[in-house]
């Protein structure tokens, strides 16, 4: 059924952008004011997409390459996660490292455009963004590890399609302590309070921001798109263990995927607006409290 | 997973992680605190829940104490200190986590190797009883604030008692007093003494406590 | 019986604290010394009956640890006599480092130091090993208050130290109980409380991996009180900082205590036919705990601290006879009666010479022959007997534990073992030699009242008895210490 795997990148390119509204919607409600429209990032997007690029003359090749190598990352590896009851577009035994190198991969990209540009600030922001990543990978590499461990199989499709009430019965304590791992994982990656504040103007303490400062135009949008899909995809990876919903009827599952998403999406806007930013020698703790949690997760049975 | 012995195990293991990684001593106390508390339901459990009068009487005992008594002296002594957090400690706090990690993952493998005479409740009481006790040592040995010492020997204490509770089954007494008189005595006058190590140096760190060398 | 030697050191404990006047509180602390001596003495003769069915024994093991604490006590309670006058002279006084400090309230001293003698005497009727680790907790808690006498900074940080190590050795030797009681678990039955006589009997039905690990956990847990090295890191700093006489009674009494309490333990292995284990075990520890004070001794500034790690060196010396077996032994028990004596003696000398040139530093004190005679020869005296000079007593228990190396083929051990007590002698003999001879420091202010006789009889008759136990050994208690030797499992 051609027309149901690819339902899933579909769904994440029309979507994806959403999902960034409701978190700025939620975050404004908390602070009392009225924030912007729900589909403000489609607008953004679009807007950056009419414009056109400047690009500084110490740059090559890789600087132009960096977003659309984001973008086009981020499409591959939704094609290898289902999504409620829609399956994955491609999947295969040991899918789940292919999963996290791409990321790895478009982070790669991301980190020595940054570099490209040759200015120092935006070299701070690359060196930051490498050793978090560097303490998150390992969270997330164990985290799924610990999942595949408990339900018995390797490839994320089959992963998440056999997690089920039952399953939560029996293991609950290593499907919650993975949740949480990934939870923390998730606001690392994506930039999210309390690891990285997207608001922040302040060179000190910017991490993700910085990088990206060099990109106009439609390299710009490319990177605010791959953002929010990527923010989609790990979304998926958590309401995958936490919403067990596998009825076998396509539409209850995938609304009831797309209803967690959205809730996730309201979690993550109220992390947001009841935390203030660890400071920068803090986050490693962090980090590296997610990832014990993946290993307990993983060693425990 | 359904057995509430594994997950009053868990949560001991995230709480000693947690001790490791913290700095704010305030929370620390708290934790400690709840361990205590969460630890003296565990002769209950694993006794299935028969509430017998001497089980239930040591289990309020250790709650007031553990819960009660303890962190109302240790919180005192926190005020009237006026110190918030821990200097940073001869083993920084990422490390200590990292150490906790792997100290856990050996005290699982020990655990696998040793013979028990009667079979256990849950698989995980042992390891995480030695986990807890290791991370009592570590505590003591790689902070430098008196005050974080004196929990590591708590957590010192609330191991022992886990280990004790799940292994010595035919003399609870034992156990019960043996720990009870332990930590009471000893975190009394360890209080005592912080105190006046505070009036004599006006401060905690015993790391500046090095006078006498060699 | 018993429960009069335990109820005597209580009832004037809690006399100090209620009585005002002074004069009153120190004739307490002598006359429940004499009596305790007296009850002990007693028991000599007549076994005295057991008690809570046979938890609370007196065995040929704790009658002569409970002779040595008592003796020492009862000639510590005679220099404290004129200790305690001394201090309560001078309420304020001059340190080293010219800060004054005070004392603590003599009504404390008084009453922990008999409640450190009761809970030493409950150490050693234990029979049972629960009871065991609460008197040596108690033993901790007891001494504490005791080496913070002298109100100041040193001596507060060397009571934290005291209190956490010591704190945290006691609670491993708690996991040790509980392994202990593992080992003797019996799939079906009830179990059996764990004293000693019946863990004895059920030797070859208990666990012996678990026994393993008690023993080791036993001899970290109560190592660290003894002063085994690497664990005996308190010992200098407490030793040094306590009042002399404090320091005495840690060295001369509570030591040996603790090593009571390792010994039930192997009692219990050999029983289950582990011995060979302990002893490998008790001659490492032994071994580095000689070269360590070795190495510690040589070139030490301060003369109690040296004395301190010559502590170190003799519980060296005392797990390795027991680890060496056989004669050694007997070398063993006797090294415990004899460096008690010896190391008591030397503690309150070194008390005599703080009061006269107030500092603890070995080079400010010289010509203490010229300043002092009698203190001169009792220092030199002392110094004689802790090092293995014959004709004192030390030369003969160290002679028979390097015999029974020898004659057991160890001669690595016993090469080794020579060559760190000349080591040691060698570091002790410079600083004590050049105290004791030349001329006095002009500059040094000493105090030329003479020391009363409540503070030179003590150590004078301590060192008597390290002579004679060295020129004779009264048959009476020859054959006590023949019997515990083979206790242990030596003859």
């Amino acid at each position: 059924m051609i027309i149901l795997k690819l339902a899933n990148p579909v769904l994440a390119i029309v979507i994806a952008p959403f999902l960034l509204g409701v978190i700025n919607r939620t975050k404004a409600v908390f602070a009392g004011r009225r924030g912007q429209p729900l589909f403000q990032t489609y607008y953004d997007i679009f807007k950056l997409f009419r414009k056109g690029a400047v690009y500084s003359r110490t740059t090559s090749w890789i600087f132009r390459t960096g977003p659309l190598l984001g973008f086009a990352v981020t499409l591959t590896a939704s094609l290898l996660m289902p999504f409620g009851g829609l399956p994955a577009a491609i999947s295969f035994n040991g899918d789940l490292i292919l999963f996290i190198y791409l990321f790895g991969l478009m982070r790669f990209f991301t980190v020595i455009s940054a570099m490209d540009t040759g200015s120092s600030f935006e070299g701070m922001g690359a060196s930051r963004e490498v050793t978090f990543s560097a303490l998150s990978e390992p969270a997330l590499l164990i985290g799924l590890a610990a999942i595949a461990k408990c339900t018995g199989f390797i490839s994320l499709n089959q992963m998440f399609s056999t997690v089920v009430p039952g399953l939560w019965i029996s293991s609950g304590a290593v499907l919650i302590l993975t949740a949480f791992a990934l939870l923390i994982v998730f606001l690392a990656e994506n930039c999210r309070i309390p690891v990285d504040d997207p608001n922040t103007h302040l060179e000190l303490t910017m991490i993700h921001e910085v990088m990206v400062l060099d990109h106009s135009g439609p390299d710009f949008g490319f990177i605010l798109y791959s953002a929010v899909l990527k923010m989609w995809l790990l979304g998926q990876v958590i309401i995958g263990i936490t919403v067990p919903i596998h009825t076998h009827n396509i539409w209850i599952d995938t609304s009831s995927a797309m209803a967690a998403m959205l809730i996730l999406a309201v979690l993550v806007g109220i992390i947001e607006s009841s935390m203030a930013r660890l400071r920068l020698l803090h986050v490693p703790q962090l980090l590296i409290g997610a990832t014990t949690l993946s290993v307990l997760a993983l060693v425990l049975r | 997973m359904n057995n509430t012995a594994d997950l009053i195990m868990i949560f001991l293991v995230l709480t000693n992680l947690m001790l490791l990684g913290l700095s704010r001593m305030g929370a620390c106390i708290r934790i400690v605190a709840l361990q205590g508390v969460v630890l003296s339901f565990l002769p209950l459990i694993l006794n299935q829940w028969n509430f017998e009068m001497h089980l239930v009487l040591f289990s309020i005992v250790i709650i007031s104490l553990k819960g009660g008594v303890f962190p109302w002296m240790l919180n005192r002594t926190l005020r009237e200190l006026s110190i918030q957090r821990e200097i940073e400690p001869f083993i920084g706090y990422g490390i200590s986590i990292i150490a906790g990690t792997i100290a856990f993952l050996t005290c699982m493998w020990l655990s696998h190797r040793l013979p028990f005479p009667q079979p256990l409740m849950s698989p995980l009481i042992v390891p995480v009883a030695f986990f807890t006790i290791m991370s009592g040592l570590f505590l003591i040995i790689s902070r430098k604030k008196a005050l974080t010492q004196v929990l590591g020997y708590l957590v010192l204490e609330n191991g022992i008692y886990a280990f004790g509770v799940a292994l010595v089954k035919q003399q609870p007494m034992l156990v019960e007093i043996g720990v009870l008189l332990d930590i009471f005595v000893a975190v009394f006058v360890m209080g005592i003494a912080i105190f006046h190590i505070n009036r004599e140096f006006d401060h905690i760190d015993t790391d500046q406590l090095s006078r006498l060398r060699s | 019986m018993i429960l009069a030697l335990l109820l005597i050191p209580v009832i004037a404990a809690v006399l100090s604290l209620i009585i005002r006047n002074d004069m009153l509180r120190r004739i307490i602390l002598i006359l429940a010394a004499i009596g305790h001596t007296c009850v002990t003495i007693i028991a000599w003769s007549i076994e005295p009956a057991p008690l809570f069915n046979g938890w609370i024994m007196l065995d040929k093991l704790g009658l002569l640890f409970l002779t040595i604490t008592s003796v020492l006590f009862l000639a510590c309670s005679f220099y404290t006599f004129g200790y305690l006058a001394g201090e309560a002279r001078n309420k304020k006084q001059v340190f080293e480092e010219e800060t004054i400090f005070t004392n603590a309230p003599e009504a404390i001293f008084c009453a922990c130091i008999e409640a450190f003698l009761a809970t030493m005497t409950l150490v050693t009727v234990s029979q049972h090993f629960g009871i065991l680790w609460v008197a040596m907790e108690a033993t901790t808690l007891a001494s504490a208050p005791l080496i913070y006498f002298h109100r100041h900074h040193r001596s507060l940080e060397a009571t934290w130290k005291y209190l956490l190590i010591c704190s945290v050795g006691i609670a491993l030797a708690l996991l040790g109980n509980f392994f202990i009681v593992i080992a003797d678990t019996k799939p079906a039955a009830e179990g059996t409380a764990i004293v000693l006589n019946a863990l004895i009997q059920e030797g070859h039905n208990l666990n012996i991996q678990w026994l393993k690990a008690a023993f080791l956990f036993f001899l970290v847990g109560y190592g660290t009180k003894m002063g085994l090295a690497p664990l005996h890191t308190w010992l200098p700093d407490a030793h040094s900082e306590a009042p002399s006489i404090i320091s005495a009674l840690l060295s001369g009494a509570l030591l040996n205590c603790a090593f009571l309490a390792i010994l039930r333990c192997y009692q219990v292995c050999s029983a289950a036919g582990e011995a060979k284990f302990c002893q490998g075990l008790l001659v490492l520890f032994g071994l580095i705990s000689i070269a360590w004070a070795a190495i510690f001794i040589l070139g030490q500034a301060d003369y109690k601290r040296m004395l301190a790690y010559s502590s170190v060196e003799h519980i060296g010396i005392l797990a390795l006879g027991v680890g060496i077996g056989a004669g050694a032994t007997f070398g063993a028990v006797l090294h415990a009666v004899n460096h008690s004596v010896a190391k008591a003696m030397l503690f309150m000398v070194a008390g005599n010479l703080i009061a006269i040139y107030k500092t603890k530093t070995t080079k400010e004190v010289q010509g203490i022959l010229s300043v002092s005679p009698i203190t001169g020869v009792l220092w030199l005296g002392g110094f004689l007997a802790i090092s293995g000079m014959p004709p004192f007593g030390i030369f003969v228990s160290e002679f028979t534990i390097v015999k029974s190396m020898i004659e057991q083929g160890r001669i690595g051990i016993a090469i080794a073992f020579l060559s760190l007590l000349a080591v040691v002698f060698v570091g002790m003999s410079a600083a004590f030699l050049n105290m004791t001879q030349g001329q006095k420091n002009d500059n040094l202010q000493v105090k030329d009242r003479p020391a009363g006789v409540f503070k030179i009889l003590p150590p004078l008759a301590l060192g008597a008895m390290t002579l004679m136990l060295g020129l004779y050994i009264p048959p009476v208690f020859d054959r006590l210490l023949h019997s515990v030797a083979s206790a242990i499992g030596g003859y």
